[in-house]
């Protein structure tokens, strides 16, 4: 099953790949990971998607608290939360394009950033689906380039990750 | 020697003096009261070697190649719960160190190990003997830093000696640029340190404790699984009451050998792979099994779905969250520091006046008796060739079984800890979870620094000996008389065991020929050294050589080729699958 992990760690050198080394060296699956400072400037949040059974989930969780850097661990999926992504897809939008392609966007609520003769760079963000499905709905020949930023997450109303 | 540093320490107690980075880094070892570092020098940490040139606290002492000093430090630390330390230099030097690093991080053995890097400026340029070592050594070790200013030196030091010691043990790498070494800085060593990320547990949950409790005084059929963890905690006096209090049938394993007093009868012997029948039988069969700072290791349990066939119940006690339900689901999970735990568990148990079925405990014990009464580990004793069993078996006797035993890994390690009855922990020193080679001889040094004057035996063989031998110079050079038992039937053993029962007796490469003359070499490095090839020679040659209390002798045993460690259970098969000698 996917989940999606928030983790608070330490801002130091090494962090990053101390976590990413982790899910590498004992088999875990890593979907996405993003990471960035928080308001705090010596925290870093990160929010990993990794799929795996309910064993696997407790052994990531239990190793990634077993980092010494790791301030706190919390697996979002198991209450209710937000995830986000953004993508920033470049398409083909020529003369004959322009009218369909912005209309798609304005459907996905995506907006256009960067135009040229025959492209138009589209910024949409949702959960990973929405983005999905904006691929999907597309005709692939018009995709030129897509960079996505992979899911943070974070919990709803009163769910709270903090130290 | 010219020492600089007494009238120092009071001085800069006061004020604050500016010391280089180098005598900060020979400062903090002796505020962590480091008596003993193996190490290797080299152009990265010339400073620090000066440094300690100038004080006469911290004794060094050369080995011959870093992974000896890594394992040496590692044999301190085993024989002594003192953090192990070790000095190596950039590059290779860090290199040559990492199969100890990740040897004393699979047996989560305490340890700092300070490494020299390249000047900050020269990082990242592919300098001469640059490493990225924080990089090659994160996967095995506990943790690491990169000391970027040298302001930061005496509390990463403190945090070093912090992390390796406390929660679940475990070697810990400081590397340190050349010129942060000469910068100079005012020295403070921090009284205590704290990270907001790291907080290891000590007690138990006392509901979780309350329910083991419940578990035990209802149990039909218990069984004691103790592991490293109990030797690592200092457990072994709280294990040995909690095991007596109730009249429990108890194992330990390989890590955990000597915890439990090897000679009493409530003692099973060792579980797993070459466990004794009756441990395996027991472990299987149990209603109530106690697992205590042991992790249901695969040379443990086998195969974990065979293990999970019989119905049973679990309590597991770990400082470690992530070895609890990682390869077997327990019922009763305990995180925490286990003397702390099995004190609190044996309050409860004392102040309760219930105690376990008698009548089911009588039982059960007859059931283990008729298990081992199968006599699992008998040997031909008529044999003209050497047996190597029958060397332990006059080792323990030659040494009152009060010898500090290393060994190296193989045929060699099993026979050793199925025969040599540890009464006490630590005294039984081997890589368990890596399963190095050439870690016999460098621990033993260790342990013999560590324990001036005791009587330390390292059993190897003529493979694994071969791995880490340039350590005889050192031997040499410290006065360290190991005594050397190796059981040498040229071959390893247990690579030519594994292809005799799965591999069609095809002994690929794992023959060796064009072996040394041990005896010669032995005397090449300045000890003594002694074949033995007759069963009636190997107690008088072993007297002999335990008699010379101040030289190191290499007694080259020659033994039946053919030999086998028994029980066996093959890769994958469940503990009880067992190839016993008898079925042969």
């Amino acid at each position: 099953m996917r989940h999606i992990i928030s983790i608070l760690v330490e801002n130091e050198a090494g962090a990053l790949s101390r976590i990413s080394n982790m899910f590498s060296a004992r088999g875990y699956n890593i979907e996405s990971l993003t990471v960035a400072p928080t308001e705090d400037a010596s925290m870093s949040r990160m929010t990993v998607v990794t799929v795996g059974s309910e064993d696997v989930i407790e052994q990531i969780t239990k190793q990634l608290n077993k980092l010494v850097e790791v301030v706190k661990v919390v697996d979002l999926s198991e209450a209710e939360y937000i995830e986000r992504e953004l993508m920033l897809i470049k398409v083909r939008a020529g003369a004959r394009e322009r009218d369909d392609m912005k209309r798609m966007a304005d459907i996905f609520r995506g907006r256009i950033i960067d135009v040229s003769d025959n492209t138009y760079t589209i910024e949409l963000t949702g959960d990973g689906r929405k983005l999905d499905a904006f691929i999907q709905a597309l005709d692939q020949g018009a995709i030129i380039e897509t960079v996505r930023t992979g899911a943070s997450g974070i919990g709803r109303g009163n769910r709270v990750l903090r130290v | 020697m010219f020492n600089v540093f007494p009238a120092l320490a009071v001085m800069d107690r006061v004020k604050g003096v500016e010391l280089s980075g180098a005598e900060i880094v020979v400062r903090c070892l002796q505020e962590e009261g480091v008596e003993t570092v193996f190490g290797y020098p080299g152009g990265a940490v010339l400073y620090i070697y000066d440094a300690l040139f100038k004080q006469d606290k911290v004794r060094h002492v050369l080995v011959r190649h870093e992974q000896g000093a890594v394992h040496a430090a590692d044999g301190y630390s085993r024989s002594s719960h003192k953090v192990g330390v070790c000095l190596v230099t950039s590059g290779p030097g860090v290199t040559n160190a990492v199969t100890g690093i990740a040897t004393a991080y699979m047996d989560s053995i305490p340890m700092v190990i300070l490494s020299g890097q390249v000047p900050t400026h020269a990082i990242g340029q592919d300098a001469f003997q640059e490493c990225d070592a924080v990089g090659i050594t994160r996967p095995c070790v506990k943790h690491n830093f990169l000391v970027k200013d040298v302001k930061d030196l005496a509390t990463t030091i403190k945090k070093a000696f912090y992390l390796a010691s406390t929660g679940r043990p475990g070697p810990v790498l400081v590397d340190i640029p050349k010129d942060i070494t000469t910068h100079p800085c005012e020295f403070q060593y921090p009284e205590s340190v704290s990270m907001r990320s790291y907080n290891p547990v000590r007690k138990g949950h006392p509901g979780q404790i309350k329910k083991a409790a419940q578990l035990i005084l209802e149990a039909k059929r218990p069984m004691v699984y103790s592991g490293g963890g109990v030797i690592l905690s200092n457990a072994a006096p709280q294990l040995t009451e909690f095991v007596r209090l109730l009249g429990f049938p108890c194992t330990n394993t390989l890590m955990g050998l000597g915890a439990y007093p090897g000679t009493d009868r409530q003692f099973l012997g060792m579980p797993g792979m070459h466990g004794t029948y009756e441990t395996n039988m027991a472990m299987q069969n149990c209603d109530v099994l106690l697992a205590i700072g042991a992790r249901f290791d695969d040379r443990v349990i086998g195969n974990p779905a065979h293990f999970a066939q019989n119905p049973r119940k679990i309590v597991h006690i770990d400082i470690d969250p992530s070895s609890i339900s990682k390869r077997v689901k327990v019922d009763v999970p305990i995180v925490g520091n286990i003397p702390d735990v099995l004190d609190d568990l044996l309050a409860l148990l004392k102040a309760d006046a219930r105690r376990p079925e008698a009548a089911a405990l009588e039982a059960w014990w007859k059931q283990i008796e008729l298990w081992r009464a199968r006599d699992c580990l008998k040997y031909d004793r008529k044999s003209k060739l050497i047996k190597p069993q029958f060397v332990l078996e006059k080792l323990y006797e030659v040494t009152k079984g009060e010898a500090f035993v290393t060994s190296d890994v193989g045929q060699h390690q099993m026979w050793a800890a199925q025969f040599y009855k540890f009464d006490r922990p630590r005294r039984w020193i081997n890589s368990g979870g890596l399963g190095t080679m050439g870690f016999g001889l460098p621990a033993a040094m260790g342990v013999r620094m560590a324990n001036p004057g005791a009587t330390v035996a390292c059993v190897t063989g003529e493979s694994s000996i071969q791995m880490c031998l340039q350590e005889l110079s050192t031997c040499k050079q410290y006065r360290l008389p190991i005594k050397i038992v190796n059981l040498n039937n040229k071959y390893m053993g247990m690579v030519r065991q594994w292809q005799q029962f799965f591999h069609g007796n095809r002994y690929s490469e794992s023959y060796m020929d064009a072996l040394p003359d041990f005896v010669k070499l032995a005397e090449g490095y300045g000890h003594r050294g002694v074949l033995i090839d007759k069963p009636a020679d190997v107690e008088p040659a072993l007297r002999e050589a335990f008699a010379r209390k101040d030289e190191l002798v290499f007694m080259d045993f020659i033994t039946d080729q053919t030999e086998n460690v028994y029980p066996m259970v093959p890769g994958g098969k469940g503990i009880t699958e067992m190839i016993l000698s008898e079925e042969l």
